[in-house]
């Protein structure tokens, strides 16, 4: 066993292959995530609903879902639908498994978030006559928004190093071509080191990006906000 | 305010207001017992009592934000019935100023009186923000149209809660003590900004402990004790002599 080679770190850091798995995580990521969030609202709102079936379906699906590891989903997904005469492909199947899992996940912090408005806005709006749904859409959603990101920023964060589970599935994002690239020259610590590299990047830009929600969507409550903000039509 | 909303059912009667045998229970607990209640057009109703009295309870039923589980409701010959297109119709007569103003924090003065307008009486953006700035300009807050309510103190807060609900020109005002959560130096332009709706004939029912508000403004003064109406009449009389022991005990208790 040798020790650490700092050049071939670097060379790994730089190397075009491994680049290429960055983007594979990326798009992963953002997709999963777009995913999620459209089938977590759909749940999160089954889950809040008034009708036993949708509820009693968002219950086992959030139980199953968070219960059982994201790793045997993506297997059972990926080598069982099959059997079924489904073929989804490595990409699909790695997009759905992932959706599936993070969906269970947001559908719970954006109920957390709907359940922290204050009832006193309900009941503001019930009193003006405002129609239900604009009361969801312009009264609870954008303040439910706003208390659900934080924990948003770190499911998100959470999801971006799960999408590394694919690679078990052969999907060649960082993780598979890291592997890909140790079993060339068995430089395992320089190899995975890169890559650990790249998942603190993409964290990093993703921190930032969440910051920036944060205020954009705190800005309202800021006592001594100077600005009056732009008008929306 | 213009009354250019027509309800042919609200012409026949002559109350704004009228309870009859309420009662609303949370589980064991009866939070109203048998309220019969009239309040006439333009009449204006304080209504006090010990906390828990039922008070709150009392006047949120009136526009369905509590569910009432017997007795009858009827708001301008309405009835309140428990379904959704019977509880609109009654909260279209009706406006509320809560304790804690529960303005919509994420939206500027402007976009929380133009809200409902634009959603329920779909008035264009143009017309609800002139109605808006109208109703602004009369608690004095125009200025301040731009502002988020974060930006606001708790009495030009309140008094942005009382344009915003004038602008879906309600018959009746309900006011769930408005300046309790105030501090003592912004109770007073609350209250100004209340008194001056007297003048347009609006009937205004009143949940508050300020008794100089109830003297000098009301019609009638309703006292409530453990869920039930005890006493009404008129303020001198109900200030000087009261009726039941129990309201001379309250009266006791809050005037020093």
């Amino acid at each position: 066993m040798r020790f650490f080679d700092p050049a071939a770190f670097v060379d790994y850091l730089f190397n075009h292959f491994l680049m290429g798995g960055v983007l594979v995580t990326i798009g992963l990521t953002l997709a999963s995530v777009a995913g999620g969030l459209v089938l977590g609202m759909i749940i999160a709102l089954m889950r809040m609903s008034q009708n036993l079936a949708l509820y009693g379906f968002a219950r086992t699906y959030i139980w199953f879902f968070r219960g059982t590891p994201l790793l045997i989903q993506l297997v059972v997904i990926y080598t069982g639908l099959p059997q079924l005469g489904i073929k989804l492909g490595v990409i699909n199947s790695a997009l759905i498994g992932l959706i599936l899992h993070e969906a269970s996940y947001l559908a719970e912090i954006i109920r957390s978030g709907f359940m922290s408005v204050p009832q006193g806005q309900r009941e503001a709006a019930w009193a003006l006559s405002v129609p239900r749904r604009t009361i969801f859409w312009r009264v609870t959603l954008p303040q439910a928004f706003r208390l659900m990101i934080p924990p948003f920023g770190n499911s998100v964060n959470s999801l971006l190093k799960a999408t590394s589970l694919a690679s078990v599935i052969s999907v060649e994002e960082i993780m598979r071509r890291s592997d890909m690239l140790m079993q060339e020259h068995f430089q395992i610590l320089e190899v995975y080191a890169a890559a650990a590299v790249y998942y603190l990047l993409l964290v990093s830009v993703w921190d930032l990006i969440q910051q920036r929600l944060e205020s954009h969507f705190g800005r309202s409550l800021d006592r001594n906000a100077k600005s009056t903000p732009a008008k929306r039509r | 305010m213009t009354n250019d909303t027509h309800h042919g059912l609200g012409e026949k009667d002559q109350y704004a207001v009228r309870m009859e045998a309420v009662y609303k229970r949370y589980g064991d607990f009866t939070a109203l017992t048998e309220i019969d209640l009239k309040v006439g057009k333009g009449e204006r109703i304080v209504i006090c009592g010990p906390s828990g009295s039922g008070k709150s309870t009392l006047i949120r039923c009136i526009n369905h934000i509590e569910k009432h589980d017997e007795g009858l409701i009827f708001v301008n010959g309405i009835e309140l019935q428990h379904n959704p297109k019977s509880i609109d119709r009654v909260r279209r007569e009706t406006g509320m100023v809560f304790q804690n103003f529960n303005l919509f924090p994420h939206m500027t003065i402007l976009e929380n009186c133009v809200l409902a307008p634009m959603s329920a009486h779909r008035l264009s953006r143009k017309d609800a923000e002139d109605r808006a700035r109208a109703l602004l300009e009369r608690v004095h807050i125009a200025d301040q149209a731009q502002k988020f309510p974060a930006q606001l103190s708790g009495g030009q807060q309140q008094r942005v809660a009382i344009a915003r609900a004038l602008c879906m020109q309600p018959k009746v005002m309900l006011f769930d003590e408005p300046t309790s959560a105030l501090d003592p130096e912004m109770v007073k332009e609350v209250l100004e900004t209340m008194k001056s709706l007297v003048g347009d004939g609006m009937t205004m029912i009143c949940v508050t402990h300020e008794m100089g508000f109830a003297r000098e403004v009301a019609d009638r003064v309703v006292f409530m004790d453990r869920g039930r109406i005890v006493e009404q009449a008129p303020p001198d009389q109900f200030f000087t002599a009261p009726q039941t022991e129990r309201a001379r005990y309250f009266l006791d208790q809050i005037i020093h």
